[in-house]
């Protein structure tokens, strides 16, 4: 990236690398539409038509007639009859060259991802068009785990409804249900169906290595229209306000979880942290926070704590009676 | 920058891509239309070699190769021009499904800096005569994010310059300084690392970009170190996180309807009067337990001993650290 710069030069700068490539964008498309060229450059209709306006007084050293950047402007499209030898566009810059390289790298190791071959293609390419720049410090390896998300997607692609056999963590239950696929997705690393699902009545995510079987069903996947896909750009877990909230201290050795889960809040408290966190259910609590080890101790709320207590109690009993076998529950 | 100055600079260019000589200050003052002035005036002088400064920065910065060179044996001044081959973009001939492949690859970044660039290297495509459908699609969308780290750390390698960050991790309680040169930045499981020589303890080490709080700071020149020939950037984080061997066996009794969780891991499943019977693979024995302990009363190991012994100390802590507080005193 480079240096940070005030949001004015920032778009004049833009402008001008804009207006560079104008020319040649233009040359290639006789006759294109304006509107057509300002979506293409992400600008408005107005903006690009200033600049046309600006490139149509610039040109080569002698600046008369012949010697000016030249178009002809016919209603709502515009042709270039004279370029002034801005022919080509400008090379890519270490930063354009890293940001298209590394996505196709990204795309190229997407596994369950169509058409690989043809980003490998167009990688190459790419890397020998940005020639010097193309040597993009960085590599990508994502899980492999590419045979389930392979079957699912082909599943989307045929456009089925589908019928799953998903285990659901924060219940600790595996139950079938129908849904409408939408799009499958890969985030942080883990592949995600999402789905609209017709046991809930609303969009879902489903993470791919809990969906335990699934078989695609005779009837078309037909979301309805208030299936809206999740914005999954910061995350795929948004707690919200009304789910509970779940008080730990930590010691040193289990302050991992700090990083691996979403908290609200992580405060220092002589040798150890208290650590506050939204859950969605109090049961996955309880499963995560049990077998934790000996450094984590729930401090709230109450309900949380007097469960933890009497369900590790009961497995003690369990344990010390002779014939040493699961009790019935009172 | 003004439109006056926007038309002045896209002039300088045209004006230097048309030169195959070296064109000095005063000759590109004389045909560019923006920097009239009168050379014998110093202060007019002084503001047009100002202006010119920045000109040239500017178009520098924007990636533009400005060659500096001696216009002939008689000028003693520096002259300038931009070669067209090292200005323009290469051909690049994109199949349809190429190019396909291209534009979505510039729609993965969420990232405002890298989409920006994303976006303008696709316009630049574009105006090679790539035809991109933006409706495209290749069944599974990535969803990549980065860690702000990222833009800094990877100039720097591309730099080869030396840098310093904040560094801290879940078990350390205060950030601590560390010194890298860092020879790249991988994508492992998700997740951020950059990988290079630690000055300090003088050996290679990885570090997550998550984990860095603050600024990260590019110091002393460029070109400082070399990285190793042909190294294998992911070997070196993957090294930590290998695949893990499961060769234990463990017994356990399970409540009938309960521990679904459980049952997934289970390579073989026996119903029984007091409840069903899993065999649950595992490496380590400590981490099982806490995997069964997290089911409370609905599980009970029968073997081995190792694993039954661990998971009943576990739940002896878990009682004890749980006491109910004396109430009324």
């Amino acid at each position: 990236m480079t240096a940070p710069r005030t949001p004015a030069n920032r778009a004049s700068a833009d402008r001008l690398g804009r207006l560079l490539n104008l020319v040649p964008y233009l040359l290639a498309r006789p006759g294109i539409a304006v509107a057509e060229a300002a979506a293409d450059h992400g600008v408005s209709e107005r903006q690009l038509r200033e600049d046309l306006e600006l490139l149509w007084v610039c040109g080569l050293p002698g600046y008369g007639p012949g010697d000016l950047i030249d178009m002809a402007l016919d209603g709502d499209r515009v042709t270039i009859t004279y370029d002034a030898g801005i022919d080509r566009p400008l090379r890519l810059n270490p930063d354009e060259a890293l940001a298209l390289v590394v996505a196709l790298r990204m795309l190229a190791e997407t596994p369950g991802i169509g058409a690989r071959d043809a980003i490998e293609r167009a990688l190459a390419k790419i890397e020998n068009a940005a020639g010097d720049q193309a040597g993009a410090p960085v590599e990508v390896r994502l899980p492999a785990n590419a045979e389930r998300l392979d079957a699912i997607r082909a599943a989307v692609e045929r456009g089925r409804a589908l019928q799953l056999t998903y285990y659901t963590a924060a219940r600790d239950e595996t139950t079938q249900r129908v849904v409408d696929p939408m799009r499958v997705l890969m985030v942080g690393g883990r592949g995600y169906l999402e789905a609209w699902c017709r046991r809930a009545d609303a969009t879902r995510l489903f993470r791919v290595d809990r969906i335990d079987a699934f078989t695609e069903l005779d009837e078309p996947a037909a979301p309805p229209v208030e299936a809206v896909p999740h914005d999954v750009s910061d995350g795929v877990f948004h707690p919200t306000a009304d789910l509970p909230l779940v008080t730990v201290r930590v010691g040193r050795g289990s302050r991992w979880i700090t990083e691996y889960y979403p908290c609200e809040d992580v405060r220092r408290d002589g040798d150890e942290w208290v650590v506050t966190m939204r859950v969605t259910d109090l049961g996955w609590a309880q499963r995560l926070l049990l077998g934790l080890g000996p450094d984590v101790t729930v401090v709230g709320p109450a309900e949380l704590v007097d469960r933890i207590r009497a369900q590790a109690a009961t497995a003690l009993d369990q344990y010390a009676a002779p014939a040493s076998t699961l009790r019935t529950p009172q | 920058m003004s439109r006056t100055r926007t038309e002045r600079l896209v002039n300088l260019v045209i004006c230097l891509l048309s030169t195959r000589r070296f064109l000095t200050a005063a000759q590109i003052a004389a045909t560019v239309p923006g920097y009239e002035h009168d050379p014998e005036d110093p202060r007019d002088h002084e503001a047009f070699q100002r202006k010119f400064e920045r000109d040239k920065a500017e178009l520098r910065d924007l990636g533009v190769p400005l060659e500096t060179g001696t216009p002939s044996a008689f000028d003693a001044e520096p002259g300038y021009r931009i070669g067209h081959r090292e200005y323009a973009l290469p051909d690049v001939l994109l199949e349809p499904d190429e190019a396909a492949a291209v534009g979505i690859a510039a729609r993965l970044w969420q990232h405002a800096g890298l989409a920006a660039a994303a976006s303008s290297g696709l316009a630049k495509l574009r105006a090679a005569g790539v035809e991109v459908d933006p409706q495209a699609t290749l069944g599974v969308e990535p969803v990549v994010t980065v860690d702000p780290a990222f833009g800094p750390l990877t100039s720097a390698a591309r730099a080869r310059r030396a840098v310093s960050f904040a560094y801290r991790t879940p078990e350390g309680d205060a950030p601590a300084t560390r010194r890298l040169e860092p020879w790249g930045v991988v994508c492992w499981q998700g997740r951020w690392y950059v990988v290079g020589h630690d000055r300090e303890r003088r050996a290679t080490r990885c570090f997550r970009l998550s984990r860095i709080v603050g600024n990260v700071r590019a110091t002393g020149p460029e070109h400082a170190f070399t990285p190793p020939e042909k190294v294998d950037l992911i070997s070196h984080v993957a090294r930590w996180s290998g695949p893990v061997e499961h060769t234990g066996r463990g017994t356990v009794l399970v409540r009938p309807g309960r521990a679904a969780g459980l049952r997934r891991w289970a390579v073989e499943a026996l119903p029984g009067p007091d409840g069903d019977q899993l065999t649950i693979p595992y490496s380590d024995v400590d981490r099982l337990a806490g995997t069964l302990v997290g089911y409370g009363a609905d599980v009970l190991v029968q073997a081995p001993l190792e694993l039954r012994e661990a998971v009943i100390q576990q739940l002896k802590e878990v009682v004890a650290r749980h006491e109910p507080l004396a109430v009324g005193t």
